[in-house]
């Protein structure tokens, strides 16, 4: 078992909903090995998609500890945050928020470039291209793209910059069943070829499947785990 | 990549981007073509001034130089100026608006004619019947009148004698007895040109008239010409402020609401860019470069409209709004814009750095 890159303890998450306080987290403790594939499960409201956006630095925790890539999250700043998606984690959206003005190819050079990286195409990178079969449809805008090309291209976006951690949100949510096979494969693929630590949201058991293990989430809390079987 | 994806950005909603630079060009057109009219009104005046071939103007007691006036000076004065020292000629003339910037000089016609050379007649001939009226080809062409047609002036009915070449003095000319018989000024005189008997001699003979004519403005044609300038003119220097006031706000106010339906537009863009890691000066920089790109769109553009605004003005009215281009502004129309511009995204901009990334995705 490697060490683990994400450790949240104790993950409080407060929402004020007008004037009324409502829990979103109460109290969760999880550990995530670097290079696992982790599907988090569980109804709508149930903190999933709230514990992965405090996962991803896209808000702060009202009380506990989180640590990502070895950094101490809990306690940093916007500033912070923003360091966190720029350089250890990276997003894969259900509706796949591409750039809709900008080519396949800038989408992907625009995430290296507020990375801090150099916009060439590497050969890790055309490698991964060629994996996620989009090599030749760089030239073209989201809109010219199918749903299930437009999601490879999130993926090679969020993949291109080298991230510790891709945070998939319901990626298959958008796509037909094939297109949605496709996907999960290749997120399968690239945790075993390349030992990408991937965590998915999702509601459909089948796609959770494809992960190491499963964790259940209701009313603000895990409530469950189970393992695919080897 | 900023400059990419801004490009992008105004190229992906062409209308939007069209119309903002459409209305940051408002005022800059404003700005320009006010400048331009007041340079070219000026300028239109200076030529004038000098078409009349005097060395020295002499005015009423308390007038001024720029301003239309009646006819206070007596018309004895002519005689007893004309027999100064240095001086060789003089000739009076009675200005009277008739509205607008619009003025119609009664001259001594055979002494005008003299100092400044003579009429060139471009068409019909010079005054025979006392309904008689002489116009330059510029207000020929803005009241759309030929020689030998009748034209209303103060009015009254008049007949077009001869159509002149521009450049002396005015651009409607009567006799001055039979102006000062219409307007009740008979004896009377709005200022009187001088001409010295050589150049060389102007300065003494102004010195000579100051002495002798303590309270009244004497200036020679180099000085009048000279104060023939906007920053000579106070009120219309305020006036001019007034209008480029008008610009910046209207500029601000344009590109305040443009960015900040740009934003608005863009909120899950923005999400997405902030999902990526975009810092806030990166944000900030994305909605600057635009509102940079916009204001320098709006002033080439404000520039071509003004261009525009001055052939325009040139077929509607071209003796009473004489437009010019005036360069030298360009920069300062442009800097009043792409200043507005900037200031105006600065709140918008502001707007999308605070933006919640994850509400900002969740937008539909």
């Amino acid at each position: 078992m490697n060490s683990p890159i994400i450790e949240v303890k104790k993950l409080r998450k407060v929402y004020l909903q007008g004037k009324v306080e409502v829990e979103a987290l109460r109290g969760v403790d999880l550990s995530v090995p670097a290079g696992e594939f982790l599907s988090i499960v569980g109804p709508s409201g149930s903190g999933k998609s709230t514990l992965f956006h405090i996962v991803g630095g896209l808000t702060p925790a009202t009380s506990g500890e989180i640590t990502v890539g070895g950094s101490n999250v809990s306690t940093v700043g916007d500033a912070g945050r923003t360091e966190l998606r720029r350089k250890c984690v990276s997003f894969v959206f259900q509706k796949f928020n591409l750039l809709p003005n900008l080519s396949a190819g800038d989408n992907i050079r625009v995430a290296m470039h507020i990375s801090g990286m150099k916009l060439e195409f590497d050969k890790r990178l055309q490698e991964l291209l060629g994996l996620l079969g989009i090599a030749g449809r760089l030239e073209h805008r989201p809109s010219e793209l199918s749903g299930g090309e437009q999601q490879r291209v999130a993926i090679a976006r969020a993949l291109a910059t080298n991230p510790a951690i891709l945070l998939a949100d319901e990626p298959t949510g958008n796509l037909d069943s094939k297109n949605s096979d496709a996907v999960l494969k290749i997120l399968r693929d690239l945790n075993e070829k390349l030992g990408q630590t991937i965590l998915m949201i999702t509601h459909n058991p089948d796609a959770a499947a494809y992960g190491h293990r499963t964790v259940h989430m209701s009313d603000g809390q895990i409530v469950d785990t189970s393992f695919r079987p080897e | 990549m900023i400059t990419k994806l801004v490009w992008e950005n105004i190229r992906f909603r062409p209308v939007r981007t069209l119309l903002s630079v459409l209305l940051i060009a408002v005022p800059v057109t404003l700005i320009l073509t006010l400048v331009g009219l007041s340079e070219g009104f000026l300028s239109d005046s200076a030529r004038r001034a000098r078409g009349v071939g005097a060395d020295i103007v002499f005015r009423a007691k308390g007038s001024s130089l720029l301003s239309f006036s009646g006819a206070s000076l007596q018309s004895e004065f002519v005689d007893l100026l004309a027999k100064q020292p240095h001086i060789k000629q003089a000739t009076g003339v009675v200005i009277y608006p008739i509205g607008g910037f619009d003025s119609v000089s009664g001259i001594d016609v055979p002494a005008f004619e003299k100092m400044s050379g003579g009429f060139v007649y471009l068409q019909g001939h010079g005054f025979q019947k006392p309904d008689d009226i002489v116009i330059d080809e510029y207000y020929a062409e803005q009241r759309k009148v030929r020689a030998g047609e009748k034209l209303k002036v103060m009015n009254i009915d008049w007949t077009v004698a001869g159509v002149v070449e521009p450049g002396k003095l005015s651009h409607v000319f009567l006799p001055i007895q039979i102006l000062a018989e219409k307007t009740a000024s008979e004896g009377m005189v709005s200022q009187i040109y001088l001409k010295a008997d050589s150049e060389e001699n102007v300065d003494t003979a102004v010195a000579a008239l100051k002495k002798k004519f303590e309270e009244y403005p004497i200036y020679t044609m180099r000085e009048a010409i000279s104060l023939t300038s906007v920053s000579n003119i106070p009120l219309l220097k305020n006036f001019i402020n007034v209008v480029l006031g008008i610009g910046v706000v209207i500029g601000f106010s344009v590109v305040s609401l443009s960015m900040y339906m740009a934003v608005l537009q863009r909120t899950r863009e923005i999400g997405i860019l902030k999902s990526l890691g975009a810092t806030k000066a990166f944000i900030m920089n994305m909605i600057l470069t635009e509102a940079l790109i916009m204001g320098l769109g709006g002033t080439v553009f404000g520039i071509i409209l003004s261009y525009i605004t001055k052939f325009t003005l040139q077929k509607l009215v071209p003796a009473s709004l004489p437009p010019a281009i005036v360069m030298s502004w360009w920069p300062i129309a442009g800097g009043i814009a792409v200043g507005a511009a900037l200031l105006g995204a600065l709140y918008p901009g502001m707007l999308a750095v605070r933006q919640d990334p994850i509400e900002a995705l969740a937008y539909e």
